[in-house]
């Protein structure tokens, strides 16, 4: 059309930055989150290494006692709080408009400041670095042990710790809200709850525990900062207050925030086993309720970190526990299924959630072992710990972030990534990640408790320990597999189309990457694939 | 057309005008965003009260003894005058039947609005706000007096639990009035209509909730009876 005015390319390029750094868009909002994430990643991964390397032998050889309990608090801190949960948030942010047909999210502005304050945190956990040593009291904090001003351990740093996860978690509430009200709300026409892509339903029930959730943590870190810095009692026995009251706070946020960690990883999962099994997902609704299921059950086993404390109903927690058990098995029929009699496409994104399904397979029975009380008293706090956390969260969330990555790369970029090389990162990712973690079961059944810098030389650790730092280092060189690929994808990746593996959900229906403005038009809705729909002829399916 | 259609954005790529979400009746947006906000900040109280009470409930007595005069502390709701002719004043129920009227001008700004009688919603908007303002006034003065008598953050469990509680719904009071200052703001620029006051029943909604912290919180800390220990 001759009266089109365009932008003039020069004004393109010189504020490119600026339109990056002032966005509201959520596609480039959610690549800033994946960005951010990935970098923080690295720096919890580098913490990682350090740790493993020091435990490579018995005896100190690297770093002190006290750094190194900087060392496993920080490498926790930035993988939970920087990496697992804003980097699903950040998938979340480019994939649920476009999975429901939205121009944008509802409330852009928002989205935009929730994730500044991320990297705003990331740089005060860092800062805390070089202002007298970061939080050392692990990423638990619990008291009295971070209300110790006398420690040095628990000086400036962990304040600065608290005021950057409140910060975090407030950021992560006003992305809950986003969610919802962009779920509810920008739907487009014949998307109903029920066509929902599986994605967009586990952000919706992660989006309900970060509501219900964090602002319990925020008010624990806010009594644990007025504890430390005003005089405060709430958390210090010998004044009337109570230390095990910060644990039940702490943990009320802490176990939904698993499921926060996992859920929108099943998510992603979930979308890429039926677009390379060449199947609609196995049990659709099935799947949602269980999602549900998992959310609400999630709310009533937080007092399961704290069995040994003595100060909670154990039973109760047990069985709930155990119960949650059941909606997380009926997930796994559903992915085995929707393979089951399927065209498997062996391609990167399905190897990785082949790994998730797996990997997390072995970390829900090895977390059931801890549920039962009597196990988890001669369990608790001791590697098996370690490795029971590190199977769910880096063999289930990472995995299937890794997968997801493999499968969206086209529709953030254009560019496909270079299936060799994926292949041969996945291999030695998981090769590594069992290497790693999987002696930890056996060094907490010998007893080697967690965060500790040193051990016997005749306590029997030695050569699992070797092993596990041998696995680290291997997990790393994977990472750098990881790196190459993506500068490789993306300087000279194959073009990829607007749907190079013929998927099912409403992404794949505009270009790749998308236009500001999401779709020119719209397929229309009848069923949970209208992609898969639009491509074969109308659906007949109706739910 | 051009090639590169992601450059300019056409008339018809206007997202509400190309893709007809479903914007007629229902809750709108902002509303719904801040009742989610306000369900995150029920949580957020949720988690001082649950400290509260689990702090009360484990104290062999409640309030505990005030270490300057070897007597409980006691919050006072009434002003008195004692019998030497000395007045102690007591702000709290002045201050809370201010914020419980302040409810309802804003209830009544809301209702003012919806019918287009932008006079009475400014006014009652602006009564709203100076409501708010002297229950924050009130609530400096009666600290001032509580941490003459020796009741401080940093003076046991007691000080500690009331002060926080009571902070952070003041803070929250202090928001709410930024937020009701806006509103009116952009009302006396004439931004609100009985076709668009999103802002004016988000931020309503905000002050209720506000208020019903209040209530609770003035039960709890002045209501609630104590309890002695057991000898």
């Amino acid at each position: 059309m001759a009266t089109t005015t365009l932008t003039p390319v020069a004004t393109r390029s010189r504020s490119a930055l600026y339109a990056w750094l002032t966005t509201t868009d959520h596609k480039k909002i959610g690549i800033l989150y994946v960005i951010n994430s990935f970098i923080f990643f690295f720096i919890g991964g580098l913490l990682a290494l350090g740790v493993r390397t020091e435990l490579a032998q018995p005896g100190l050889q690297f770093v002190t006692a006290a750094a190194y309990n900087e060392m496993f608090t920080m490498h926790a801190t930035f993988m939970i709080f920087l990496f697992v949960i804003p980097m699903l948030a950040g998938f979340g942010n480019y994939i649920v408009p476009l999975q429901i047909g939205a121009p944008d999210m509802a409330f852009p502005r928002i989205n935009a400041l929730s994730f500044w304050m991320l990297p705003l945190g990331g740089i005060l956990l860092l800062l805390s670095f070089v202002t007298g040593g970061s939080a050392a009291a692990g990423w638990t904090s619990y008291a009295p042990l971070s209300e110790d001003r006398a420690l040095a351990a628990t000086g400036t740093g962990q304040d600065l710790w608290i005021v950057a996860l409140v910060l975090i978690g407030t950021s992560s509430i006003l992305g809950a809200i986003n969610f919802l009200v962009t779920m509810f709300k920008m739907r487009a026409p014949g998307m109903t709850l029920f066509r929902m892509p599986i994605m967009v339903w586990t952000v919706l029930v992660t989006s309900v525990l970060v509501l219900m959730a964090t602002p319990v943590i925020t008010s624990a870190l806010i009594m644990l900062f007025i504890d430390r810095n005003y005089g405060g009692a709430f958390f210090d026995p010998s004044r009337g207050g109570d230390a095990i009251l910060y644990q039940n706070i702490f943990w009320f946020y802490s176990h939904p925030a698993v499921y926060v960690m996992v859920l929108p990883a099943m998510g992603m999962v979930s979308e890429i086993l039926p677009v390379f099994s060449r199947k609609p997902l196995f049990g659709y609704k099935a799947f949602i309720f269980a999602t549900a299921a998992i959310g609400a059950l999630g709310f009533s086993v937080w007092a399961h970190h704290m069995f040994t404390t003595g100060a909670v109903y154990l039973p109760f927690f047990s069985i709930m526990t155990f119960l949650i058990a059941v909606p997380t098995g009926v997930k796994m029929f559903n992915w085995v299924f929707t393979m089951w009699g399927g065209q498997i496409m062996l391609k990167t994104p399905l190897l990785f959630a082949l790994g998730f399904l797996s990997m997390f397979l072995i970390g829900g029975i090895n977390g059931a072992f801890s549920a039962s009380v009597p196990v988890d008293f001669a369990l608790h706090d001791t590697y098996w710990v370690v490795a029971h956390l590190h199977y769910v969260l880096f063999g289930g969330s990472v995995f299937g972030i890794m997968g997801g990555f493999y499968y969206w790369f086209p529709k953030m970029t254009g560019r496909m990534m270079n299936e060799t090389v994926g292949k041969t990162q996945f291999v030695l990712m998981f090769i590594g990640f069992n290497l790693t973690f999987f002696p930890m079961h056996e060094l907490g059944l010998l007893g080697m408790p967690r965060r500790i810098a040193d051990y016997s030389s005749t306590a029997g650790w030695n050569d699992l320990n070797l092993l596990a730092t041998f696995g680290g280092f291997t997990i790393a060189a994977s990472m750098g597999l990881f790196l190459w690929n993506v500068f490789l994808s993306l300087r000279s990746g194959a073009v990829a189309g607007d749907d190079p593996w013929e998927a099912n959900t409403l992404e794949w229906a505009t270009t790749s990457p998308p236009p500001a403005y999401n779709f020119d038009h719209l397929p229309e809705i009848r069923s949970e694939r209208p992609v898969f729909d639009a491509r074969h002829g109308r659906a007949v399916v109706d739910h | 057309m051009t090639t590169d259609s992601h450059l300019a954005i056409p008339e018809e790529h206007n997202p509400l005008a190309s893709m007809p979400h479903d914007t007629h009746g229902g809750i709108s947006n902002p509303v719904l965003g801040m009742l989610l906000f306000i369900t995150s900040e029920v949580m957020f109280f949720g988690g001082l009260f649950a400290a509260y009470f689990s702090i009360r409930a484990s104290a062999a007595q409640w309030p505990p003894n005030n270490p300057q005069t070897n007597e409980p502390f006691h919050l006072q709701v009434l002003p008195i005058v004692s019998t030497d002719g000395i007045i102690s004043v007591s702000f709290v129920l002045i201050a809370t039947i201010l914020l419980v009227l302040s409810s309802f001008s804003c209830q009544y700004a809301v209702w003012k609005i919806r019918s287009d009688d932008r006079t009475r919603f400014l006014r009652a908007m602006a009564v709203t706000i100076a409501l708010g303002i002297v229950f924050l006034l009130m609530q400096v003065t009666d600290y001032a007096i509580l941490g003459s008598e020796g009741l401080t953050l940093s003076s046991g469990t007691y000080g500690t639990t009331y002060y926080t509680l009571t902070g952070f719904h003041g803070a929250h009071v202090f928001g709410g009035v930024i937020m009701l200052a806006v509103v009116l703001y952009r009302g006396m620029v004439g931004q609100f209509s009985s076709k668009h006051y999103d802002a004016v029943e988000g931020a309503s909604l905000y002050w209720h909730f506000v208020d019903v912290v209040w209530i609770l919180l003035f039960s709890l800390l002045y209501l609630l009876p104590g309890k002695t220990p057991t000898t």
